[in-house]
């Protein structure tokens, strides 16, 4: 399929945090380029503050993070924080190794969606496009 | 007729008299049976599998070149593995409470992990490192925090393992500097230093600096050791990381030796030392995952292959040099979220393929760990997972038990093959080092892992619970949380620390570290190894280093 000439929808994915277990991330951000998105991939080790700078630069319709250490909860808010004193308002969806206890958590700070182990890729690329406001 | 004629024949006459019949009546369930590696498995495997395969070439006997069937006579006979569960959390009070518990279920060696912050030289109370202080292990910003994880543990018997690589010598410092303050000189020192800053750049992500001087960092911790600490394994050279980042088995061992060969390299070129001399130290670390043949076709095709590139390539004389021994951890990607007790049996058979692989020491994944970290309760059943194959399943009682099996002997050829030619793809484009800057190792890597998910959305790898018997509910289970008020403890204690000491000799250690980082001609263990005995900080130093060096960024890999 070719997407020259559409407007194709663009999401940032980063990994939030010291964390390096890119595997997800990398695996998603191919998933979502195959499914059409233009997908800037910011890589490892970056705090919140570069993610919504970045964000803000490339003009993204949402940011996906990838966090496999165990410090989402406080990445998590401050980068939501960050987001919101910089005024950026697209969706932030949050993968990784995660206790589904703390889903609920999270979404009360502002996430739009997290994806625990194990989901289908076809779940995620769904939800991006939910958040971009596309139709599946 | 020749004894493999006749078997040629009677093969004929079994397909067609015996088999032909049976698959018109009752086909087999696939078309093709693969291995993970994509390699083709047959029906079955005869001695036609193996015509002009030489025993002697191929595998000798145990303890001897090439150490297929296992790099000692005697093996498990002798010795057994270490059981030695990678471990450690919040502060050093945390994990000095893990370790002993960890002994007093029969563990037989240590296996730290350090958090993020000391993997990337941040002290605890830097903005960068706060969110992460004591997440995936503990927390060791100065010597004082080692003294307290090795309270009440005896550093002169037991060994220990560190995973640690771009801040290896300051933490390896520590460790000296303790036992030393203990009575213990370093000579008699046993364990490992992961060491391998060239699999961060492939798969693992905890690197500092770029390329060049991370090497010499990690090329003069090998010489250092060489010359000062003759039971310590200078080096882990690992492709644990790469199979979990998607690397396939003859992946996992083709950029494995592949690194090998670069450290060796620079290691004789920078120290201007006979390969025998530091060679018989270097130590090696792999995955073991499901697919139990493949996985021990991958560890024999390993020891096979090491063996061969310093015999022939570096002309060891010395056997030790050429033996390859390694650690092994079952693969943390296999475990799964949903159904998580069916874990411990994923990891029974990921243990026995480490064990039927001839592996030195071994850790188990808990089946609690692709939620969290392990708690006491569910690492107990990794430490028995090893004990049940140890002392109960008998496998251990010969040599190499599944060596001459045609199977696995095709297998392992075909293992051997297969990562030859990305060894040669690497020293085609001029070794590991070049290959990393222009990102090939880490491309065919996440190709990999992108093709095996995709693989598993079509559902053609069946995974127990998450796309062949899938259950509504999550179970619940007990989450292990790294208790918050470690964090304040450590900063509080850093702080203090920071304070009590001698400033005016920690700034001259430091600018013996900066000076000698500078020059290209001296070691820089020893400045760092001062710096941290007057209690300069993992952060204080990388921060010297990081000025001097600079930082790395990775190259676009897609």
């Amino acid at each position: 399929m070719s997407w020259e000439g559409t407007s194709r929808r663009k999401v940032l994915i980063a990994k939030l945090g010291l964390d390096g277990h890119d595997r997800g991330a990398k695996v998603i951000a191919m998933a979502l380029r195959d499914a059409g998105f233009r997908v800037v991939y910011l890589g490892v080790h970056q705090s919140p503050e570069n993610v919504v700078r970045v964000a803000l630069e490339e003009d993204v319709e949402a940011v996906g993070v990838s966090i496999l250490s165990g410090s989402h909860e406080e990445l998590v808010s401050d980068l939501i924080r960050v987001a919101r004193e910089r005024g950026l308002k697209v969706p932030i969806l949050v993968g990784g190794v995660i206790p589904p206890e703390d889903v609920g958590k999270l979404k009360e700070v502002g996430v739009y969606e997290v994806f625990l182990p194990g989901i289908p890729l076809s779940k995620i690329v769904e939800a991006f496009r939910k958040a971009v406001g596309e139709s599946a | 007729m020749s004894s493999s004629e006749r078997v040629r024949e009677r093969l004929l006459e079994w397909e067609r008299e015996v088999l032909e019949p049976i698959l018109r009546r009752a086909p087999e369930r696939r078309k093709a049976f693969t291995t993970e590696e994509g390699i083709e498995v047959r029906r079955l495997y005869t001695p036609l599998d193996l015509e002009g395969w030489d025993y002697l070439e191929k595998l000798g006997f145990p303890g001897a070149y090439p150490f297929t069937r296992g790099v000692y006579p005697t093996m498990y006979r002798g010795r057994p593995w270490t059981i030695r569960q990678y471990a450690g959390y919040g502060s050093a009070e945390d994990t000095n409470e893990r370790y002993r518990y960890l002994l007093s279920i029969g563990q037989t060696g240590l296996s730290m992990a350090f958090d993020l912050p000391t993997q990337l030289g941040y002290d605890p109370d830097h903005p960068l490192a706060w969110y992460e202080v004591g997440k995936v292990g503990v927390s060791m910003p100065s010597v004082q925090e080692m003294d307290i994880v090795f309270r009440d543990i005896p550093m002169d018997r037991i060994s220990t393992s560190m995973t640690i690589n771009a801040t290896a010598i300051e933490v390896l410092s520590m460790y000296i500097a303790v036992a030393e303050s203990r009575g213990i000189p370093r000579a008699v020192l046993d364990g490992t230093v992961q060491n391998d800053i060239l699999k961060e750049y492939v798969a693992r992500n905890n690197y500092i600096y770029p390329p060049e001087p991370s090497m010499r960092y990690s090329v003069d911790l090998i010489l250092f050791a060489a010359k000062e600490m003759p039971k310590w394994n200078s080096i882990s050279i690992s492709g644990y990381h790469m199979e979990e980042a998607g690397a396939t088995p003859a992946m996992e061992v083709a950029f494995t030796l592949a690194d090998a060969i670069e450290y060796v390299r620079w290691v004789m070129e920078r120290g201007r030392v006979p390969v025998d001399t530091f060679a018989p130290r270097l130590s090696f670390f792999f995955a073991a995952r499901t697919n139990l043949f493949e996985q021990v076709a991958k560890f024999r095709a390993a020891r096979r292959m090491w063996a061969r590139i310093m015999r022939d390539m570096f002309g060891a004389k010395d056997p030790r040099s050429m033996m390859l021994r390694f650690h092994t951890q079952t693969a943390g990607v296999l475990l799964t979220a949903q159904q998580p007790m069916v874990n411990i049996i994923r990891t029974t058979i990921q243990a026995l393929a480490a064990v039927l692989g001839g592996t030195q020491s071994l850790h188990v994944n808990s089946y609690d760990e692709a939620l969290c970290l392990p708690t006491e309760e569910s690492v107990k059943l990794s430490v028995r997972v090893q004990q049940v194959i140890l002392y109960e399943s008998g496998v251990v009682d010969t040599v190499d038990p599944l060596g001459g099996a045609y199977y696995i002997e095709w297998l392992t050829d075909q293992i051997e093959e297969r990562a030859w030619k990305y060894i040669d793809e690497v020293e085609r484009m001029g070794g590991m080092l070049r290959a990393v800057k222009l990102g090939y190792p880490q491309r065919e890597i996440a190709r990999a892992a992108y093709e095996w998910q995709l693989k598993v959305e079509r559902g053609e790898v069946p995974v127990v619970g998450v796309n062949i018997f899938v259950e509504p509910e999550v179970p619940k289970v007990k989450i292990l949380k790294v208790d918050p008020a470690a964090r304040e403890r450590v900063v509080t204690r850093l702080r203090k620390f920071r304070e009590s000491r001698d400033q005016i000799k920690v700034r001259d250690a430091l600018d013996r570290v900066r000076r000698a980082a500078e020059r290209e001609d001296v070691n820089i263990f020893t400045p760092i190894y001062e710096a941290v005995k007057v209690g300069a900080t993992v952060g204080e130093i990388s921060g010297v280093l990081r000025e001097v060096w600079g930082e790395w960024r990775a190259p676009e890999v897609f």
